[in-house]
């Protein structure tokens, strides 16, 4: 059936917007005007009717243009409209036109029910086309005239639609969607005015490339992850606490102790995060256990324990969403190296390169990697000895790992060592022995990665494969620092809880000590409570905050050092080549030190594991969010002056999309690493008894149990008794695996279906060519799923 | 219809946010950017038509190896001098911009790679491409050995009808399959 075929062909070129003629529309006004008409009034779906065939022109003028579903006599109209694509049918049309505003008035009344369906559909094709104009590849003057004169037509039509029953509704419906789609359109442009930074980020870029831009961009993006959390944080758990709880110094959690006040207010105490500074909203400690505080009675263990949890809940959908819409851009994914040679080709340049430095660089680069490519090409494997390269590269990994081994050793080590510190006093230690564990952190995390890269030069792998191999390495390395970290830290957690259970015994000995002495003293079983200062009770040691306090120090040393390397490192040496150079023998802007590259993996692992961090440590320390988020701001600032000011263009310019859901990736892994111990903590370590919000409780979660037991009908504590027998669980994750399966194997099979298609493609591509000479239309139809892009072509 | 004299019209600004994928700010700044390469008498005149060479000195445009290209394919000029109206300019704005789609953006790149406006790349369009990429300096081009292994490896991936070019279907699968396409062919004021 050629004609129907040919609509559905013509729809999808609409939609697609390329040109079927392909005459390439420069010219005139008339014939664009002449083929504007054609195409808009070309239908999507449906016949059309030829108005010169129409035998009723009175009553049927509005139906001229009408679509109507599939009747029979219009088949052969049809037909004859589509052969007819001449001047002659875009004049009637013309004249229609002028017809029908005259006919409009007198042919309103004598609407029925089919045709105002007819004009409804009309106007509804009208407005499909206004949305989808800007996707035309024609003349700006082209698409203005359809515009207006689509809108023309949506205005009378809409009016004349209003007529009968319902029309107030009808009009009234129309106006609201109209002002909603101004107010999106707006909100949109509102939207894109509040992004930060965008011109710095675009100076970057234009001398860069999009790759260090990139770098910038995620850090943004972390930036307003990082301010959401710093919001829930402030304000649900802060705000209330300091409003409505007790004010400090009231009770002893909020209280210096007596010994500690002389030093409270000191620098070295307030560095090291003791004195004023622990006793403060920043850390756990300082949050009471009462179960409702303030007027509006607001439930502060609650809401504890949710924000904590639901800052990852929070971070996990964020991230996964980010990746989803990361993934949908990304083309359909065809393999490596499918396309290699046309994609360096047609895809390579990156127009926002603005710099003529950049552009050379960039012009060096594409050259290289075009003869580069072309010797790979040519050459086939070489007959190298792949004993020694089997040998060198274990004996390079086997480097390695002995290497990450060494550095969580040393930090297990220094852990110890700090604890021992901590137990002596404070004056006899060096600065350097007070902040050891920080020290050493930073420093291997310094050092380590261009070490791993000396090592791996014994590999010889291909320079995107060593790239992978090196990032593997550094995530290994940080990982495993930060987990050494973590469980020296849980042996000091334990030895912590030991020491408490005894202080809890004395303290409560000593109370019953005093009800005992009371009573017996003035014969009476009324006691009031003992009168003792804040600072003067006897406290616990508090693992929670020692907790807290290890993370924040981790992270300011980890900042300053950041900052101290780039000073160092970038803009020193920036500064020693450009003056020293006038008085040196060799030239040291292209030789030996030269002005440093912006390392823009480094920089982004860097990111990626201290918010790792932050997402441990904020259950503890509530304070850290908003730490993190100045960091991140001064960090945007900081980083940009130093990338413009003391780096040049990489030589090698490469492209950082498809790596950018491997970032994506890796901060989804680290989401769920840092989400373990905090989990594993609120579920086996008991609280502190005299500090924190969950003070006095078996386990932190009893508060949650203890909520729905009270303030929650009984109903739902049934629910929850029920949801979580182990029962209902099991099957439950039963039938997820099984979901799982199923999609994988569904996945699978769309890829299986495109390789069938594609190779059929071509077998029809080449039977064509041997029976047609010459193939000008084709068109394309885009399936809704992202594995699937189905092809069909026709004559 | 076009613009008239320093001010955007109200009407004219929601139609062009209408039809093109740039959002208010951005017509707003090239309309900005367009009417400071115009000379004081040719501010008031509505349509004006700004030549190539002015064109070229925004830096967006500058350093970029197929700028006389873009001129030329998005120029409605009738004497083919590359020379753009403001609405030329929101055209090219507009398939340059971040949220144009993908069709559009290859389209207006096939027509961009086609050198001699003849809606198909064969060998010379390809090779007039290659040599812009490279450079302009002689140490940076390739071989003619070199070009001519490189050309016959596109055409042996991207060429499905073997006719010996790349019409703009073909171009348009290959393309579509690139993730790099859509983020590096952005030009943003």
């Amino acid at each position: 059936m050629p004609p129907k075929r040919k609509n559905e062909i013509a729809i999808s070129v609409e939609d697609v917007g390329m040109e079927v003629d392909v005459v390439s529309d420069s010219g005139s006004e008339d014939e664009a005007r002449r083929r504007a008409k054609n195409r808009r009034v070309k239908p999507q779906r449906k016949a059309k009717r030829v108005s010169s065939d129409e035998e009723d022109e009175e009553d049927e003028a509005p139906r001229k243009r009408g679509r109507k579903k599939k009747a029979k006599p219009r088949d052969s109209d049809e037909d004859d409209e589509e052969d007819k694509r001449t001047k002659e049918e875009s004049d009637e049309e013309s004249e229609e036109d002028r017809g029908k505003t005259k006919k409009r008035g007198a042919d309103e009344e004598s609407l029925s029910e089919g045709e105002m369906a007819a004009l409804k559909e009309q106007v509804e094709e009208k407005k499909k086309l206004i949305a989808t104009l800007r996707n035309k590849p024609w003349r700006m003057k082209r698409r203005l005239v359809l515009l207006k004169e689509a809108q023309e037509f949506v205005e009378t039509f809409e009016g004349a639609l209003g007529k009968g029953k319902g029309r107030k509704l009808y009009a009234y419906k129309v106006m609201m969607a109209k002002k909603v789609i101004k107010f999106k359109r707006d909100f949109e442009n509102f939207k894109t005015a509040c992004i930060p930074w965008e011109r710095k980020i675009k100076e970057v870029e234009s001398h860069f490339g999009s790759s260090v831009a990139s770098y910038f961009i995620f850090l943004r993006w972390m930036y307003g992850l990082n301010m959401v959390l710093f919001g829930l944080m402030f304000g649900l758990v802060v705000l209330p606490e300091i409003l409505m709880g007790l004010p400090y110094g009231s009770i002893p959690r909020k209280t210096v102790p007596r010994e500690e006040q002389d030093t409270a207010m000191d620098f070295s105490v307030l560095n090291d995060f003791g004195g004023y500074c622990k006793y403060s909203f920043l850390f756990y400690g300082y949050f009471n256990n009462e179960r409702r505080i303030g007027l509006l009675q607001f439930r502060l263990p609650l809401s504890y324990l949710l924000v904590g949890v639901g800052i990852f809940g929070y971070s996990l959908m964020v991230v996964i969403r980010t990746m989803a819409r990361n993934s949908n851009e990304g083309g359909d994914g065809a393999e490596e190296g499918e396309f290699t040679f046309s994609w360096k080709m047609f895809t390579s340049w990156d127009y926002l390169i603005g710099n003529p430095e950049t552009a050379d660089n960039k012009y060096a680069s594409i050259t290289t990697s075009f003869k580069e490519s072309i010797v790979d090409e040519q050459e086939n494997q070489k007959d190298e000895n792949i004993h020694l390269r089997r040998f060198l590269r274990v004996l390079a990994n086997f480097l390695i790992t002995c290497s990450l081994g060494g550095s969580g050793y040393l930090i297990y080590f220094v852990v110890k060592r700090s604890q021992d510190f901590a137990k002596m006093e404070k004056e006899n230690l060096s600065w350097l022995e007070k902040n050891e564990v920080e020290v050493v952190m930073s420093l291997l995390g310094l050092v380590c990665p261009p070490l791993f890269e000396t090592i791996a030069e014994l590999e010889n792998y291909h320079p995107r494969i060593a790239l992978k191999w090196q990032l593997g390495r550094i995530f290994a390395l940080f990982l495993g620092n930060l987990y050494t970290f973590l469980f020296a830290l849980f042996d000091e957690v334990n030895e912590k809880l030991e020491t408490e259970k005894s202080i809890r015994n004395a303290t409560i000995w000593a109370l019953e000590q005093y009800y005992a002495n009371y009573s017996s003293h003035f014969n009476t079983t009324d006691v009031p409570p003992p009168n003792v200062q804040p600072a003067d009770v006897i406290r616990g040691p508090c693992w929670e905050n020692a907790v807290g306090i290890g993370f924040v120090k981790l992270i300011v040393s980890d900042m300053q050092v950041t900052y101290l390397t780039i000073l160092v490192g970038d803009f020193l040496r920036a500064v020693i080549v450009r003056f020293l150079n006038y008085c040196w023998c060799w030239d040291l802007e292209a030789g030996f030190p030269s002005y440093g590259e912006f390392d823009i993996s480094g920089n982004v692992l860097g990111l990626i594991f201290n918010q790792g961090m932050i997402w441990m440590g904020a259950f503890y320390a509530p304070g850290l969010v908003g730490l993190n988020v100045l960091r991140l701001l001064s960090s945007m600032y900081y980083q940009c002056w130093a990338v413009m000011c003391c780096n040049v263009p990489h030589e090698r310019v490469f492209k950082a999309s498809r790596s950018n859901n491997f970032y994506m990736g890796l901060l989804l892994l680290v989401l769920f690493l840092s989400l373990l111990p905090v989990v594993y903590t609120i579920m086996t370590l008991s609280p502190s008894f005299d500090c924190g919000p969950f003070s006095g409780q078996e386990k932190m979660y009893d508060v949650v149990m203890e909520t729905i037991e009270q303030d929650l009908p009984s109903f739902i504590a049934n629910i929850f008794t029920y949801a979580t027998n182990p029962g209902l669980i099991m099957p439950a994750v039963l039938l997820m695996v099984l979901a799982l399966y199923y999609l994988n194997a569904v996945s699978k099979g769309y890829q299986q279906a495109n390789i069938d298609l594609k190779r059929k493609m071509k077998m029809v591509s080449m039977s064509v060519l041997l029976h047609v000479p010459s193939f000008s239309n084709i068109s394309r139809v885009q399936d809704q799923t992202n594995d699937c892009a189905v092809y069909s072509w026709t004559l | 219809m076009g613009t008239t004299a320093s001010q955007l019209g109200k009407d004219m600004l929601s139609e062009y946010q209408e039809l093109t994928f740039l959002t208010k700010q951005e017509i707003l700044l090239a309309h900005k950017r367009f009417t400071e390469l115009l000379t004081k008498d040719e501010k008031d005149l509505p349509n004006t038509r700004v030549s190539e060479e002015r064109i070229l000195t925004l830096p967006e445009l500058k350093s970029n190896p197929f700028r006389k290209r873009i001129c030329h394919v998005f120029s409605t000029s009738e004497y083919k001098d590359g020379s753009l109206t403001f609405e030329d300019f929101l055209d090219l704005l507009s398939a340059f911009s971040d949220s144009a789609t993908l069709e559009i953006k290859s389209h207006y790149a096939f027509r961009i790679f086609d050198f001699d406006d003849d809606g198909t790349l064969d060998c010379g369009d390809l090779e007039k491409l290659v040599n812009c990429l490279t450079g302009e300096t002689d140490d940076t081009r390739l071989t003619t050995e070199e070009m001519r292994q490189l050309i016959s490896n596109i055409l042996e991936e991207s060429d499905i009808d073997k006719d010996g070019t790349v019409n703009l279907s073909e171009f348009q699968h290959v393309i579509s399959r690139s993730p790099d396409f859509v983020s590096s062919f952005k030009i943003v004021l």
